[in-house]
């Protein structure tokens, strides 16, 4: 078997722990780097009801139905009936498991008071019994669930703890994979300090409960030989059972579609290079009253106008006060509902615990598949809840959505720039801030873009202007005084307006000035020109008429001539 | 302490009922030979007569601990007389053999 792990190039750095049994539960897989050390022991450690029982039994299904890999499990804790009627609502068949010859299932009840010790004793029944039944499944994974039971039943813990470590070296020789569950100590990792001997693999699981509000962690404590994520991370039981949502493993790994969104209103998608990306994450942020829900109902509406499956997570309102509200800016978003693209899912996390508001969301997007998603007033999430929990637990929640391909919009109350105590804004791709902006006796909003991943985005504060038909954006005035919103933005159009009309009138009146000037000049210069005309005709006629009279004169003087008898001839009239 | 003294069940079971006893071993290692050795005396001590002991060596039939709910070796289980009683280890502690299969107040009342 170590040769194996030494052929991995990989497996030779990091040590034979390499090889892996793959959990089936992929957020504790992708942790542990691919699974629990194969052909090792692993110690899961947890207080009652943290999970251990399942965890290994989901381990156990997951082996012997997706991976070829038959089980035997030994539970201390419950009878077998109990124990498959337990996981059957996860959609775990032991019986089913059980009658093809992949699992075997073994159970004891060790009642402490009934059993009397008398002289050295060991626990070969154990090993004769679970080696019969790993033979018969032909078994490459084991859990012995709670086994830290042995412990003060036999009144000889000596030779418990002697007789657990030969268990544990002899299921490693036997070549299983092995998970012992133990109950969490005080002070140590297990009551009874199995770790030490059951020590390839810890993890331990915690199940807090703070002003009635229930978290579940994970942390792998120890794998030999390996590099694992060290953090806590939350985990939850839902519906197909364990999930664990690691933050760091998961976040690089989605794609980038190139395709843009609407957010539903033109003049943000303008100012967003067009829309946001599909299957990326937005943040809007905003206190009390600013349209972050508008925003939200914008989008949710844009999408199922498309014909997109939306979901749509209130924490703070109710589906028909939302609706309403909705109808007073012009958005009916009732006939999406109707149709079932809009689902509306009212969720108070405080009241149902972060790991549950998980589950039931996953759930949800499993039925809904929505392609985008309204996380309206994520902010709630810190009623009685650590802040550091909130942002792990939203981060998480922003993960599986980016993992999924969904498209997020998320509104979170925050003052100022920062959205309060919660450090969300380095996941997400967009951030728009919305704002309140007093002055001249009114509110108005304001609209900014703080970041918009791989986008040219423009720096532009718009006013955010919410009309009975839907959310606008308006530009505001910046000037010598400052910006201007609202009825003061009104009042320098007004002021514009009138400037403008002015200068317009001025124009119109020169122009019909010269239009008269150049008119009269027109006139005057055809007056001009018929006069030239008039004059040139008489001088004609002057000259025309000198001629006559010539002519006449001649003719004259030789009728008179003729008249006297006159005997000479006039030289002038004689040569014509 | 304070319990019956074996006025009733006790030195009754002992004299005349017939004890029947398992132990349960796996193969014939020194700790289940050394069991069986100490069982039968003290049965031989206390039960001469009226006891039967059944070995049933658990790497013949493994799912005998299952069905049997046998963790450790050596056991020895009373089936009778009623209430089934268990004790655990070789038997080389008697004090704790006679308390298991309640013995201990036969001999009180003897003295």
């Amino acid at each position: 078997m170590g040769n194996t792990d030494l052929m991995d190039p990989v497996g030779a750095a990091i040590g034979p722990g390499l090889d892996r049994a793959p959990t089936g539960i992929s957020g504790l897989d992708q942790i542990t780097g691919g699974g629990l050390p194969r052909g090792r022991v692993t110690l899961i450690a947890g207080s009652a009801g943290a999970g251990k029982t399942l965890l290994g039994l989901q381990f156990l299904v997951a082996g012997a139905r997706d991976y070829g890999e038959p089980g035997v499990l030994l539970t201390f804790e419950e009878s077998a009936a109990k124990v498959a009627d337990n996981v059957r609502s996860l959609g775990f068949d032991l019986d089913e498991l059980q009658r093809d010859g992949l699992l075997a299932v073994l159970s004891f009840q060790v009642e402490p008071t009934e059993i009397v010790a008398a002289g050295e004793f060991d626990f070969e029944p154990l090993f004769v019994i679970l080696d019969d039944a790993i033979t018969r499944v032909g078994a490459k994974r084991v859990v012995l669930d709670t086994i830290e039971v042995l412990f003060g039943a036999f009144g000889a813990d000596s030779i418990v703890r002697a007789e657990l470590s030969r268990l544990a070296r002899w299921l490693e020789e036997r070549g299983v994979t092995a998970i012992v569950t133990g109950e969490r100590g005080e002070g140590t990792i297990t009551r009874h300090g199995i770790e030490e001997y059951v020590s390839d693999c810890v993890i331990v699981l915690d199940h807090r409960v703070r002003e009635e509000i229930s978290t579940r962690r994970l942390r792998v404590v120890k794998y030999r030989g390996s590099a694992h994520g060290t953090n806590e991370y939350p985990f939850f039981i839902s519906a197909r059972g364990f999930v664990v949502l690691p933050i760091t493993s998961i976040t690089l790994d989605y794609g980038a579609p190139d395709e843009r969104i609407s957010t539903g209103i033109a003049r943000l998608d303008h100012m967003l290079g067009g829309g946001i990306f599909r299957g990326s994450t937005v943040l809007v942020s905003g206190t009390a009253g600013t349209g972050k829900t508008s925003l939200g109902a914008h989008m949710a509406n844009a999408a199922c106008g498309r014909g997109e499956r939306v979901l749509w997570v209130l924490f703070e309102e109710s589906p028909a006060q939302v609706l309403r509200n909705m109808r007073s800016i012009g958005l009916d978003l009732r006939p999406w509902t109707d149709a079932g693209l809009l689902h509306i899912w009212p969720a108070r996390p405080a009241t149902l615990g972060l790991e549950t508001h998980l589950a039931l969301l996953v759930q949800l997007l499993d039925e809904v598949t929505p392609t985008v998603t309204v996380l309206d007033g994520i902010a709630s999430f810190g009623d009685g809840v650590a802040a550091s929990e909130v942002t792990s637990m939203l981060a998480r929640k922003m993960d599986m959505l980016k993992a999924r391909g969904i498209t997020t919009l998320a509104t979170a109350l925050g003052n100022g720039d920062a959205p309060s105590t919660l450090s969300v804004s380095s996941m997400v791709d967009t951030w728009l801030l919305l704002r309140n902006v007093e002055s001249n006796g009114e509110r108005n909003r304001l609209l900014f873009v703080l970041k918009s991943r791989g986008t040219a985005h423009s720096n532009q504060v718009r006013e955010f202007v919410l009309t009975d038909h839907g959310a606008e954006l308006v530009d505001v005035y910046v000037g010598a005084a400052g910006m201007l919103t609202g009825s003061a933005r009104l009042a320098q159009q007004a002021a514009e307006r009138e400037a403008q009309l002015r200068q317009a009138d001025d124009v119109e009146h020169r122009r019909r000035e010269l239009r008269r000037s150049i008119t009269e000049h027109e006139a005057h210069f055809a007056a001009v020109q018929d006069q030239i005309a008039a004059e040139r005709a008489e001088l004609d006629r002057v000259g025309l008429r000198e001629r006559h009279q010539a002519a006449d004169t001649g003719a004259d003087e030789v009728a008179m001539g003729k008249r006297r008898w006159a005997d000479a001839v006039p030289s002038d009239g004689a040569n014509r | 302490m304070t319990q019956p003294h074996g006025t009733d069940g006790a030195v009754g079971t002992g004299a005349d009922e017939a004890w029947e006893l398992c132990l349960y071993v796996t193969d014939r290692s020194p700790k289940c030979l050394l069991a069986i050795e100490n069982l039968r005396r003290v049965c031989e001590e206390h039960l001469a007569g009226h006891y039967r002991i059944e070995v049933v060596d658990l790497l013949e039939n493994p799912r005998l601990a299952a069905d049997d709910q046998i963790l450790a070796v050596p056991t020895v289980v009373r089936k009778l007389p009623q209430p089934i009683r268990t004790i655990v280890g070789d038997l080389s502690d008697t004090d704790r053999v006679l308390v298991g299969l309640q013995l201990r107040p036969h001999r009180s009342g003897a003295t």
